[in-house]
This record gives structure tokens, C-alpha cells and sequence, in this order.
């Protein structure tokens, strides 16, 4: 039964009845409802527990500040936890559950915290259970438990969420008064305007209030400006959006929610977008917040803002108590008091904590029969479950304390307002700081640090009239300084009236201390108290930040939205300073909580990252080639037939290679074409041997260095002419390696002439590999591929089947071997003809497993595998390539008194003893393991294979002197073998003398 | 998040550009001739100011050019781009 | 001052709690101290104490130019570890997380020092090896570690995606038990309480302006609460250093970056351990309250803003996402930034300098947490001593000129 709901009103669809479940109940709402509405309507007083002490709580508000209906929705993968019932949109089938609660929420056991709660003052858990040390971990876990909110889905999310990025002239956050004026008269003036209200619908705190404007309810001015809006083709609505950071160059960010409050809606629609703004100019017209009153048993469920009181009677239709105390230091409280009245509430009673004073509020009170006492506090609000009665007191506003118990009232709503915060979130966020306003009792933003306006009661501007006339004079305002000829608008009329001055009652203070008076919240979430505060500052914790991090003040999930000001001018009582010098904390997106899902937005899953994929990628997947990741790029790893195990498959691709012909795909190494009259000179500086030697059609293998002398990159480079390079660098160094290029050129020597390309993606390189591989690919070019005419390390043009390629005569197997070059388009094609040519000789395609068996037999190192950021050339065995004449990037390192030093880790290779055992790669090498104390280390095994060709198993390792102890034992241990005895040796294991690949 | 000037391209988003630290930063001509810890001063001693910095970007999703930028590191507020040019980059030159 | 324990809470609830002591004097600086440490931050504080404590020097104070445990110390995502890939760093940490093992009772303050294990992944093939150095170099030096595969992943932390088909499939990962998280105020708290009771003044809102030297000696330092005489100054204020170095006329290697990190709205238990994953950039555990606590890499620029730009949060997401699909509907509460100094080799420098009776403790790049009372302990001996401890001596400021570089990059996974 909607027992709280009006016959009339409210911006809800009585014909449409939604059903929904709470707790395992059912209940019903109407279309237009949110969940907290719906709650109230139906007569549901406890929502939620309270954090610490599991006291019963109520709902508060009716917006983003609510503290207390916090809610699981859903269930399964579509969870979602932490959900304000003030801001989910009612639909059919909703599932909420409250998050604490145990076994029930109106039973709940944990309320013993509260009974022995001078036990849990702020920050108790750091007094307490450090004995025995051990025992921390069973604390912990008791703790995690009585912590934490909702519930993580289980589940991967079957949602989408998209991104959107937007360029205006001006964003305007919020669609009330305010920012609906400013967006008419920017709009209007042909400017590109988005605005962003979080709502479903535009009118923001005029959807709370009966004012008559122009002439017009204020529903249908709403309507007609929203009309203007809409028919501007400029001007972009959003709703149901919020706009929740605001960062550096006017970028902010809003998140949209499409689906959320659909019960059914198709899959794969997006549920939540993220807008990302770019903004000229940004107009903040976000609203402010209401402020509760601090007294004993603050609490309690049917104590309520008067703001939401409005909100519930006007825009829901829902009457949230019949009889009423309204507690309040400001007149702005009064229009729920009326609107209470109005709505068929029985009794109405004012306790105003201020003397009387002329006010057309006051009087239009009175007129409707409601009753009033001045110069009066609520000294406590009696009600476990719900609030029955509360204890009025006289008040004395001079001294600021409360007399005796006067009065005792009975009531089933408690009403109260403190005052109102505008809601400088956003302006905070963007650098702006914050003034505190002697007159308004509020921070209102200071001068803004971005290209930014606040208007309306975010700028603490309460008056309706004056809300209108900022929001026009802003628009008109930004739009001339954008270049645009501003609109006429005409200020719609209102109403004005007579209100007495706010006056300030951070706290109800009695007689007594805090600590002697029952429990006064300041942070519901986290049921911060008065007495929490005070005794922060007793021990010394005085600063506004050392009070937040020690007494939790602010850190619920509603970010102090409703408690911090409140909290700060009760440290500056406890304090005795003015609240101007406390500050305030720092404001951080985001504004409300989203989802990780929509940050994220598309790039997930697959989209993660790009995948590349060679020219050759299909040829791999139709073997059933394993995949092995090498930075963005997919590799074949090896390619097994039926079913082999990779061990068989990489011996029996090696022995091709090593016996007659294999294919690889090498298309994914780094190349760079370079050009121009200084190319020599450049490329000078960069590698470390004598390019300048170069013939013109040879091939080097050549190193860069950093320039702090360590090895960052190596490969082939090849002279294709007089001042034409082409430079081939490691997978996952290549773009690196062109930037790094790039930079040298640009900022170091801008004066010479070079141009580098990187061809990386537009050619393909096969690699042709083994004793039969000149004599197959002789089949196919019309080249002369003798070693007299093409010798080892050359390179020339040619063509096979009309199509153009480039041949190198290089080898990284040690084997005789030919690396080809084509356009991309034609790779798989010409990877087909290869793979036809060689089909009489077993032409065997490899992965890169046996790339690496077939390189380490060589000896011939992988960078970033064999070297690590602490190997210069020196230590690789690389001495041979490093000019002694000419000054290259990091020659000088070489020579520091630690690249002097004779013990550096070298490049060696191991055997082990046994002959059979294949050492684990990352194993450290050591003498014998210490019996105390760290273990003496000499280096570890940076590459380990069995090798088929040779029948045992080798490795390449990093030794301290390695060179120089060659023949010398060590152990090899990693972290789940048993030591395996090593001989360290050369680092070269197969055809000592390099004869294969040079081969006549 | 910085939007930036490329003095080629216009006014684009960071994550169109990667950092290149602090600019004007001269290689030795002779770096034989540097001793050990002269040697050091240009390898890794860096400013760092707090406050008014030159620095070096490169619009590397765009022209890939590498460009001077005199921005703020509190306020992060960018106070001009210019390109290089042999000239600009001789008068960034300290000493 | 009170002993923190069950029974003074008990007794002080009996007396409403309105006979707690200040945690610490908040001091106002005198005209002269023995030494100071320029830096009230985590670090600093725990130098103070253990030379207090260890040195007997008691005539000593900590400026702060904010307020203590503000700067890095309440940023970050408190994880604690020492299973670094070098000697040099990993026994340095070592001693940090030994430390971090007695601290609670040491400084009589729960910091929650919580050893659930950290995980961190390895995605690809070099990744592997790199994780297998690096756990057998650590066993060997005594630092408890091991290789876990994709299944024991899976077993320890259900929700983690251990698909074969994923962008970045998880083969295995390094495992540290010991490692874990602890509570970052507190530490900044206790350390302030504990060196307060041994005689050490702690000044905040007292900024350093200045340092004034006598030929190669330092003399003193000015500040905005006045002229300071001293012949010692630590300085560890991390992001700043250089800025301070400024000031006595010395270079350091440093380059100061926007570091983000954000939480999530409190949950139930959802995940017991750490996970950090440096292929994807992204660390992520859950704080006894129950939030997510994630951190992202750092911001490319240099930058004292103490905020970084969105793409950077938002891949970061995706990187959590790619490691915890169901984290996707979970929501981010609160973001923020810190100031990192990062130095070439990933390592810190703790050590002398140019100028005499001058000490700095910087460049902790993205990772200074954990090493906070192994910082203190070793920083404090420096000053004290006028040298280095041998934990410390390979972090000396001259390694930059033999080149003798501690390299943490990559081969250390993420340095959180």
C-alpha cells in the first residue's frame, strides 16, 4: 500500500504502476518514481545501518548527498552495488537490497557497537589489536567483514560502454534556473552549447517549487525553455548525465546513463557513455546542497532535509510524514514546512533556533496554519526505529547554548535544514579555491583558475530572480568574449520576497560536553560524531586534513556532500578559530561515483590493445601454430604437426634449418629506410661501428647504444646507396627506436639532411634458412645468387614471379640464408610460391622458438632477453663492433670508472655437467649456497635450450668475468629445481668457425 | 589533460603527443674531453623546475615533429610551443 | 604519554575518552637543533625516530611545510614488498618489510601492516624469465618468493581472468607472502608519536626557503618560521628534492611526475591479496575498509600539480578490466594524484653530498612506501654517522658518475 502517496501532483504516472522488491518484499511505484520515493510512499521508515554503530537509519534526501539509502540492485553479473535509492529511476522489476543488516535490518546484532561505542571512538583501530603481532591477521579478517558495502558482481559485465569526445563553445553543468537561462541565451546567440543536468529531467530545483514564472507554473517555463532548447540545433541536452570531473584545459568528463533505468532494453545497446568535453568556456550552475543540523540522536529514521521534503511532495507526489517538526536556522525551510501543509499534513511545527524577524516566509507560514517557536533548539530526537518525539529547548542565539528540557513534542517526521552549501565541487576541481562568506555562512567559489563561471546557488546566489538574471548576463557574456553577437532576453519575471538573514548553529551546544550527550552526527556514512572530532583534536590531530584521515569525516561514498562544512565549523569551535581558517579538504573526481566500465569504455577485451598481425598471419593459424605475444605483435611460437609436443616440433623445425630448408616469418622486425646527403653522418652517431666504411650494397650487423653506453637496440643495416640506409631494429624496439631516431635528428641536429620512413609494416621479410635455400630460391629469381656474385652480408634487388623484391644475404641461424623483402600485399602470396619451391627439399616453416634455439647456438643475443638495461657492448662480446676513432651515442659511458671495471658481468655461454639437463632460463649462478646469510650471485642464465643439432643442451648466461673463466663450474639454481651443475664455455656452441652461413 | 599547440598542426590533445623532457639539454661536442662527473651532469642531472620549464614534445600520432614547449609544471598552464629550428634552439642554449 | 592497547581504550571509554594525550607536540622550531629533516612525510618521520632511537640524537626537528604524512604518504597505494631484482635493492627493502614485520609493536600504533601476498603477473614469455631471475635471486638472498602458474592464480584469487584468449593472457606470476599493504596515515602518525615521546620536535606549516652554508658546510636553514641553525639537514621530501637541491646549489638526476591512483566505493571482501601486473599498468588490492585501491603508471610530463591527466585513469581501468572483467560495474569513488621523483635507474639515492653535513633521501620514483622504515633506518645511520650504511652505500649519489646504476627498470616489474 502507497500509504504516503498524494492523490495529485508530482511529475509521476499514477497509470502506470511499476513492481519492485526491497529486502525481498514487494512493493509498488509509479512511473516518475525514484526507488527512495517509491520507499517513502510505501510506508518504509529503516533503510539502511549505520557503518560503525548498525544504528537504524532513514532517508535524508533526495539526491546525490543522500548518506543512508544505499543499495544493492540486481543481481548476478548486473549487480551493482552502493546505488543511492535517491537517484535510481523506479522500473518494473527492480531488485534492492539494503548492504548491512545482519539478520535483519530492523534486527540487527551488530547495534552492540553502538551500545559500547566509546570503545570505537575515531580512530580506535589504531590503539588496539597489535598484541600478539600475529594475531593482526585474524583482527583483519573480522574487520574486512564488518566493512565494506555492497557486493562485486561475480560475473564478467555483459555491458557495454561507450566514449564520446565533444568540442563546444560552452559546457553548462546543471538545468535549473540558472543554467537553463544561460544556455537560452548562449544557445540563442548560435553558439555551440552543450548542457548536462544529472537528472531525467531539466528544471532542477524548480521541479520542487510552485513559483510562478512569466505568468507560467513553473513546470510549463520549464517546458518552454527545454522547447527553446531543443529547437536550437546548436545545443545539445543531456540528461541523465553528470558532469563528474573537471581537469586541466576545460576537459571534463560526463557520464551518461542510457539504460539504467530500463528494465529491458536490447542487447549490446551501451549503457553508459562517457562524454569527454572540451569546453571554451564552462558554466557551473551545479546548485547546492542543504545542510542538516548537528543535535543529540541526529539520526534517526523520519528525520529528513526540508529541500527533499519539497522534492517528495512536488516531484513524486509522496507525503513523507502527516505530523511534523521542522527545525531549521533559515527561512528557506519554511517552504516544506507550506508545502507540507498545503499537502494535507496534520500538524506542522517550527523550531527556528533564530529570533523573529519580519518575513514574508514567516507570515505565509503562519497563514497556513503552521505553528511556530522562535529562539528554540531540538536538544534530542526520541525513536529507535523511527523518530516519535523530539525535546524541545529555548535557545539563546548570544550565548549559543541551549537552556533546559522545555517541551516534548510528538511527531512521526522530523524536518530540519542548517542552511545551504552551494556545490563547489567542480569549480574546486578545475583549481578554483573557495571564500567563506561571512554574510551567507557558506563557501562560495573565488575567482575561478579556468575559463569557467559559477552561477546560480553554486555561486550562492539564493534568490530566484537573481539565479535568472546570472544565468542570462553569463551566457551573453561569454558568448561576445566567443565572438558571437549576444541574443536579447528578457529577465522572466518572479516573484520577490522578504526573507530574515540565516543564521549559523553548527551545533546544539548544551551544558554538557559532546562526550556526555548522545550521539550527534556529523558524517553519517561513517558515523562521525561530534565527540570524534573533539577528541581528534585532543590528541593533537588539529589540521582539516589530520581531522578528515582520523575521524573518516568525509570519506563515505557520498563524500562529505552533507556533513563536511558542518564537520569543519564544529573542528573551528573545538578549535576556536573562525571556519575561514580551518579551509577546506580537496575536492577530487569524480563528482558521484561511476563505473569503472564506462572509464574504460570500449577499449577492453580484444580492443585492450592493437593486435598486429603479419601479411602471414592466416598461414600460422591454419597450421594451428601456437601464438607467443612480442610487444604488440603475434608470432607464430612453432608450428606442431598432429600431435606433437613442442619439444618434437621445435627439434624437428631446428634440424630443417640446420639439414636442408626452412621458412620464417620476420616480418615484424623494425625497418627504417633512411636517406639524405648527411646520412652517413647520422648514422655515425648512432651505431657504434664504422658506417662510414660501408660499400655500397653491404650488410652489418650493428648496435645503438644509450647514451649512458648500454645496449638498446641491434640488428642488420645495409648501404643501399650512396646516401641510402636501410636499418632493421628488434619487434619490440621498433617504434622506440624510430622515435628515439626522430629526436636526435630533430633537436640534436635539425641541420643535417636525413629523412627516415619506417617500412615496418609496409614490407613483409621472409627468411629462407638452411643448406638448400640458395639453391631453391635460385628456382625463383633471375638473379645470381653464387657466393662470387652475392656473397655473405650483401644486398640486391631482384624479382620473383613479376613481383619486386629486396634480398639480403644475412643470417641470424648461422646457416646459408636469404631474407626477403616484399610489399605486404604480396607477402602471402610470395610466402606461398617459397613454400611451393621448397616442398621437394621439406621446406619447413619455424616459429620463433626455434629462431631463438637456432640464434643461441650461434651465440647471437636477443636484446632486452640476453641484455638487460646494464649490458653495453663490452659485456655482449660486441667489443669487435665498437669504433675506437669516431664518437658515437654512448661511447663516452664506456669509459666510466664502473664500464672499466674487471669484474663486469659477461656474456658466456654453459653446458651443464650432466649433459642432459636443460637449466631453467633466469636461473642464478652461484658457488655454493650460503649455510647464513645472502648467497654471493655471479650472474644468471638469460637464454636455455636443448639443442637438436647438437644433442645436448646449451646456454647463454651473464657471468662476473665470464670471459676469464671459461672451463670454471658453477651452479645453476632457480626457484623450483634442484642446482644443476654448469661449465661455463665461449658463447658459441655450433660451427665454431662461422663457415655455414658464409658457404660458397 | 593538456591540450597543446603543435606549431604545425594546432591545437590537439596530449594523447596525441609523448614527452621529450627537458629541452635545450646540448650534447658535448667533445665528450672525451668531459671528465667523469662533467660527463654525468649531461647524461642525468636535469632541472626539474618547479615552475616555468622548457621542454620538449613530439606530436608522435601527428607530423611527428618535435617541438619546444615553455609551460608551467604547477599550473601546468602552457605558456608558448615554438619549433625548432637550428637558430631557436642555439638561443635556448644556457651559457 | 598513553600506551596505546585494548585495555587503555577500555579505560579511557570509562572516562569518555577526554584523557587521550596528543599524539605529538606540535612544536615550534627552536633557534638550534643538532640536525634536521626537512620533510614530514613518512620518511622523514621515521628518520627522525630511528635517530632517536638508534643515535641517541634527541635534540633534532622535522619541518613540514603542510602538514605531516600530506604529500606522498596519503597518496598512495600503501603496497609493501622487497622482492626486488638486484642485491642492492632487494636487501635494502628487505630490511624494510623485517622492520615493517615489528613496527605496530615497535611504535606502539597499529599501521595494519597486512601480509596477504603480492602477485605480480607475468604476461608474456620474457616476462617469465624475468620473474624466475628474479625469484631465484631473491630465495638466494633470503627473501622468501616463488613462481606461481596461471592455475594457482586462479585458486588464490577467483575472479582474476586467467583466459588463455585474453589480450595479455596471465602465465604466471612471482609470489611474495610476506609482502602486502598497511595503513599509510598511520605510519606517517606513529612514527610522529613515537619520535615525539623520544624528545624530537615535529614543526608544521614551516616551510624551508633556504640553505645556508659556511664554505662546503651547511649551516642552517631558513624557513618560513625563521632562520634555523643546524650542521645537519636530511632532506626527503620527495617530489620536491630538486627543488631544495636548488637551493644548495646542487644537480640531482631527478625528474618529478604525476603519479594517480583511485578507489572505489567500499565492498565486501572481493579480493584477498595484491596484484600488479606490469604489462597492462595496473596495480590494484582492497583496503581493510573495503575500497579497491588502483594505481596507474605515471604521467609522461614532469609536473608539481599533484594531478595527472584522465587517459591516464582511463587506461588504467582497462587494464583492471583486462585483469577483473567483473570489476566493470564496480565504481570509482575518488581519484587523485601524487608528486613522483624518478631517477634513471628506478632506485633511490640515499646519500651525501656535495655540500658537508647535507644529506638527501630521494628519487623512491613510484615505490617509496614500502621502503619507508628502511628508509629511515638507513637515512638516519647516514646522517648520524656521517656515511653510509653498507644497505645504503650502492644509493649513493656518485654512482651516477662511475655509472655503477642499480637498473630496477622492468626487471623489477612495476616498482610499486
Amino acid at each position: 500500500m502507497q500509504t504516503n502517496r498524494l492523490n495529485q501532483g508530482g511529475f509521476i504516472d499514477r497509470n502506470k504502476t511499476l513492481r519492485f522488491t526491497f529486502n525481498g518484499q514487494s512493493y509498488s511505484g509509479y512511473q516518475g518514481d525514484t526507488l527512495a520515493s517509491a520507499l517513502i510512499a510505501n510506508g518504509i521508515k529503516i533503510v539502511g545501518r549505520s557503518f560503525k554503530y548498525h544504528r537504524p537509519r532513514g532517508i535524508i534526501g533526495s539526491g546525490a548527498e543522500e548518506p543512508n539509502a544505499i543499495f544493492q540492485i540486481g543481481s548476478g553479473a548486473t549487480t551493482e552495488a552502493g546505488m543511492r535509492a535517491t537517484q535510481i529511476e523506479l522500473y518494473d522489476g527492480l531488485v534492492a537490497k539494503s548492504e548491512k543488516g545482519w539478520p535483519s535490518l530492523s534486527f540487527d546484532i551488530a547495534i552492540i557497537n553502538d551500545w559500547f561505542s566509546k570503545l570505537f571512538g575515531a580512530g580506535f583501530y589504531y590503539k588496539t589489536f597489535m598484541y600478539p603481532a600475529k594475531f593482526w591477521k585474524i583482527y583483519e579478517y573480522f574487520l574486512r567483514r564488518m566493512a565494506g558495502l555492497g557486493q562485486a558482481p561475480k560475473q564478467p559485465d555483459p555491458d557495454h560502454y561507450s566514449h564520446q569526445n565533444i568540442h563546444c563553445d560552452i559546457l553548462i553543468v546543471g538545468a535549473g534556473p540558472a543554467g537553463l537561462m544561460a544556455a537560452v541565451s548562449a544557445g540563442k546567440s548560435g553558439a555551440k552549447v552543450v548542457i548536462a543536468d544529472d537528472q531525467a529531467m531539466f528544471g532542477g530545483s524548480l521541479l520542487a517549487s510552485k513559483e510562478i514564472i512569466d505568468g507560467q507554473s513553473s513546470e510549463e517555463w520549464i517546458a518552454s525553455q527545454v522547447e527553446c532548447l531543443k529547437a536550437l540545433p546548436n545545443v545539445t541536452c543531456l540528461s541523465r548525465s553528470t558532469v563528474f570531473g573537471y581537469y586541466d584545459y576545460n576537459f571534463l568528463t560526463i557520464n551518461e546513463r542510457c539504460t539504467n533505468h530500463l528494465s529491458e532494453f536490447t542487447a549490446g545497446q551501451i549503457r553508459q557513455k562517457l562524454w569527454r568535453v572540451r569546453a571554451k568556456r564552462v558554466v557551473l550552475a551545479q546548485g547546492a546542497f542543504e545542510r542538516p543540523l548537528v543535535f543529540p540522536n541526529n539520526d534517526r529514521p523520519g528525520i529528513m532535509l526540508a529541500s527533499a521534503v519539497s522534492n517528495y511532495i512536488h516531484r513524486y507526489g509522496v507525503i513523507p510524514g502527516k505530523n511534523a517538526v521542522l527545525f531549521t536556522n533559515n527561512d528557506s525551510a519554511y517552504q516544506a514546512a507550506i508545502d507540507l501543509k498545503m499537502a494535507g499534513a496534520q500538524s506542522v511545527f517550527i523550531v527556528d533556533s533564530r529570533s523573529e524577524l519580519p518575513s514574508d516566509m514567516v507570515d505565509a507560514a503562519k497563514k497556513c496554519g503552521v505553528e511556530l517557536q522562535f529562539d528554540a533548539v531540538i536538544r534530542n530526537a526520541i525513536g529507535n526505529k523511527s523518530i516519535k518525539a523530539v525535546e524541545i529547548s529555548t535557545y539563546d542565539a548570544n550565548d549559543n547554548t541551549c537552556k533546559d528540557i522545555a517541551d516534548k513534542r510528538e511527531c512521526d517526521l522530523l524536518i530540519y535544514s542548517g542552511g545551504w552549501s552551494p556545490a563547489v565541487h567542480l569549480h574546486s576541481q578545475s583549481g578554483g579555491k573557495n571564500k567563506w562568506d561571512e554574510e551567507r555562512h557558506c563557501f562560495v567559489p573565488d575567482k575561478p583558475s579556468q575559463a569557467s563561471s559559477s552561477i546560480g546557488s553554486c555561486n550562492g546566489t539564493w534568490i530566484l530572480e537573481d539565479c535568472l538574471k546570472e544565468g542570462i548576463n553569463c551566457g551573453q557574456e561569454m558568448v561576445t568574449n566567443l565572438g558571437f553577437q549576444a541574443a536579447d532576453i528578457n529577465l522572466p519575471n518572479s516573484k520577490k520576497i522578504k526573507i530574515s538573514p540565516m543564521k549559523p548553529l553548527w551545533q546544539v551546544i548544551a551544558k554538557d560536553s559532546p562526550e556526555h550527550l548522545p550521539k550527534q552526527f556529523v558524517d553519517y556514512q561513517n558515523d562521525t560524531t561530534v565527540s570524534d572530532i573533539y577528541l581528534a583534536v585532543r590528541e593533537g590531530y588539529t589540521g582539516i586534513e589530520h581531522v578528515k584521515r582520523y575521524t573518516a569525516l568525509g570519506f563515505g561514498t557520498d563524500q562529505g556532500k552533507l556533513g563536511n562544512i558542518n564537520g569543519m565549523a564544529i573542528l573551528g569551535q573545538a578549535l576556536e578559530k573562525p571556519i575561514a581558517q580551518i579551509g577546506t579538504t580537496t575536492f577530487r573526481p569524480a563528482y558521484t561515483p561511476v563505473t569503472f566500465g564506462v572509464v574504460a569504455g570500449e577499449d577492453i577485451d580484444g580492443m585492450f590493445e592493437p593486435t598486429r598481425k603479419t601479411a602471414m598471419h592466416n598461414f600460422h593459424t591454419d597450421r594451428k601454430a601456437p601464438l607467443e605475444i612480442v610487444g604488440q605483435w603475434v608470432r607464430p611460437w612453432y608450428f606442431p604437426r598432429d600431435n606433437e609436443d613442442m619439444l618434437s616440433a621445435v627439434s624437428r623445425e631446428c634440424m630443417a634449418a640446420r639439414s636442408s630448408l626452412g621458412i620464417m616469418d620476420a616480418s615484424t622486425l623494425g625497418k627504417i629506410d633512411v636517406c639524405g646527403k648527411d646520412a652517413v653522418s647520422f648514422l655515425e652517431k648512432i651505431y657504434t661501428h664504422d658506417v662510414a666504411k660501408m660499400s655500397i650494397g653491404q650488410c652489418a650487423y650493428g648496435v645503438m647504444l644509450g647514451e649512458d653506453g648500454m645496449i638498446k637496440d641491434d640488428g642488420v643495416m645495409a648501404r643501399l646507396g650512396e646516401n641510402h640506409f636501410y636499418l632493421t631494429t628488434t619487434t619490440g624496439g621498433a617504434a622506440n627506436v624510430m622515435s628515439w631516431l626522430e629526436q636526435w635528428l630533430q633537436t640534436e641536429w635539425p641541420h643535417l639532411d636525413v629523412y627516415m620512413t619506417s617500412l615496418t609494416d609496409h614490407l613483409s621479410t621472409i627468411a629462407l634458412v638452411g643448406p638448400n635455400s640458395r639453391r631453391v630460391l635460385q628456382t625463383l629469381v633471375n638473379t645470381d645468387l653464387s657466393a662470387e656474385l652475392f656473397p655473405f652480408m650483401r644486398t640486391c634487388k631482384s624479382e620473383i614471379a613479376g613481383i619486386a623484391i629486396d634480398l639480403y644475404r644475412v643470417s641470424f641461424s648461422g646457416e646459408l640464408a636469404f631474407e626477403i623483402n616484399v610489399n605486404s600485399n604480396f607477402a602471402l602470396h610470395l610466402w606461398n610460391l617459397l613454400m611451393k619451391a621448397g616442398k621437394d627439399f621439406g621446406i619447413t616453416p619455424y616459429g620463433t622458438e626455434t629462431m631463438h634455439v637456432l640464434r643461441a647456438e650461434k651465440g647471437f643475443i636477443i636484446v632486452g632477453q640476453d641484455t638487460d638495461g646494464s649490458v653495453n657492448p663490452l659485456d655482449a662480446g660486441l667489443g669487435w663492433l665498437v669504433s675506437k676513432e669516431k664518437d658515437f651515442i654512448g661511447k663516452r659511458s664506456l669509459e666510466r670508472a664502473d664500464s672499466m671495471r674487471k669484474d663486469r658481468k659477461q656474456l658466456v655461454g654453459l653446458l651443464s655437467v650432466d649433459n642432459k639437463s636443460v637449466i631453467p632460463e633466469g636461473a642464478q649462478l652461484i658457488e655454493k649456497k650460503s649455510t647464513s646469510g645472502p648467497t654471493p650471485m655471479y650472474g644468471h642464465v638469460s637464454s636455455s635450450y636443448y639443442s637438436p643439432v647438437l644433442g645436448y643442451p646449451i646456454a647463454l648466461a651473464l657471468v662476473q668475468s665470464g670471459r676469464n673463466r671459461y672451463g670454471d663450474k658453477l651452479l645453476a639454481i632457480s626457484s623450483d629445481t634442484k642446482a644443476i651443475e654448469v661449465s661455463i664455455t665461449k658463447p658459441i656452441f655450433y660451427d665454431l668457425k662461422g663457415e655455414r652461413q658464409r658457404v660458397e | 589533460m593538456l591540450l597543446i599547440k603543435c606549431p604545425w598542426c594546432g591545437e590537439r590533445d596530449e594523447t596525441e603527443f609523448s614527452y621529450g623532457g627537458e629541452a635545450a639539454i646540448k650534447r658535448p661536442l667533445k665528450p672525451k674531453d668531459l671528465n667523469d662527473e662533467q660527463w654525468a651532469d649531461y647524461l642525468f642531472m636535469r632541472k626539474n623546475t618547479r615552475g616555468l620549464f622548457l621542454e620538449q614534445w613530439n606530436h608522435s600520432v601527428g607530423c611527428r615533429q618535435w617541438f619546444l614547449v615553455e609551460r608551467n609544471t604547477i599550473t601546468y598552464e602552457i605558456i608558448s610551443t615554438k619549433r625548432i629550428n637550428s637558430d631557436a634552439l642555439n638561443s635556448e642554449v644556457p651559457q | 604519554m598513553n600506551k596505546y592497547s585494548a585495555f587503555s581504550l577500555f579505560k579511557n571509554a570509562l572516562t569518555n575518552n577526554k584523557n587521550w594525550q596528543a599524539s605529538w607536540r606540535d612544536a615550534s622550531p627552536k633557534v638550534k637543533y643538532d640536525a634536521i629533516i626537512v620533510g614530514g612525510g613518512g620518511h622523514g618521520l621515521a628518520t627522525a625516530y630511528y635517530l632517536a632511537k638508534n643515535h641517541g640524537m634527541r635534540n633534532i626537528a622535522v619541518v613540514e611545510k603542510g602538514w605531516i604524512g600530506g604529500g606522498n604518504t596519503a597518496r598512495n597505494t600503501t603496497i609493501v614488498r622487497s622482492n626486488y631484482l638486484w642485491t642492492e635493492s632487494s636487501l635494502l627493502y628487505e630490511k624494510s618489510l623485517k622492520l615493517w614485520e615489528s613496527l605496530s609493536q615497535d611504535i606502539n600504533f597499529n599501521v595494519m601492516f597486512s601480509q596477504r601476498g603480492v602477485y605480480n603477473l607475468g604476461h608474456t614469455l620474457q616476462d617469465m624469465r624475468d620473474i624466475e631471475r628474479r625469484v631465484s635471486a631473491n630465495q638466494l638472498n633470503g627473501i622468501d618468493a616463488e613462481v606461481v602458474n596461471a592455475q594457482q592464480i586462479k585458486e588464490a584469487i577467483p575472479l582474476i581472468n586467467t583466459s588463455e584468449t585474453a589480450r595479455y593472457p596471465i602465465l604466471g606470476a612471482s609470489l611474495q607472502r610476506r609482502a602486502g599493504v598497511a595503513r599509510h596515515d598511520a605510519v606517517a602518525w606513529g612514527y610522529a608519536r613515537a619520535a615525539s615521546e623520544l624528545g624530537v620536535d615535529i614543526v608544521q606549516q614551516c616551510e624551508v626557503t633556504g640553505i645556508r652554508k659556511n664554505g662546503p658546510q651547511v649551516t642552517g636553514v631558513e624557513t618560513t618560521r625563521g632562520y634555523i641553525e643546524t650542521k645537519k639537514v636530511g632532506v626527503v621530501v620527495a617530489g620536491h628534492a630538486s627543488v631544495i637541491a636548488d637551493m644548495a646549489g646542487i644537480r640531482l638526476p631527478l625528474e618529478s611526475h604525476p603519479l594517480q591512483a583511485y578507489v572505489s566505493e567500499p565492498l565486501k571482501p572481493v579480493l584477498d591479496t595484491v596484484v600488479m601486473s606490469n604489462a597492462v599498468h595496473g596495480y590494484v588490492s582492497q583496503s581493510d575498509k573495503g575500497e579497491l585501491v588502483i594505481g596507474a603508471g605515471i604521467d609522461s610530463y614532469i609536473g608539481y600539480g599533484q594531478r595527472g591527466s584522465f587517459h591516464t585513469i582511463e587506461h588504467c581501468m582497462q587494464a583492471i578490466i583486462a585483469l577483473f572483467p567483473n570489476f566493470s560495474r564496480v565504481r570509482m569513488l575518488r581519484q587523485w594524484g601524487g608528486i613522483v621523483d624518478v631517477s634513471p635507474d628506478a632506485c633511490p639515492i640515499l646519500s651525501k653530498t656535495p655540500v658537508e653535513g647535507l644529506y638527501f633521501n630521494c628519487g623512491w620514483g613510484t615505490g617509496g612506501f614500502k621502503a619507508t622504515p628502511g628508509s629511515g633506518w638507513a637515512f638516519a645511520h647516514t646522517i648520524a654517522n656521517n656515511q653510509p650504511h653498507e644497505l645504503n652505500a650502492p644509493f649513493s649519489l656518485d654512482r651516477f658518475s662511475t655509472g655503477a646504476l642499480i637498473d630496477e627498470h622492468g626487471a623489477a616489474a612495476v616498482a610499486h
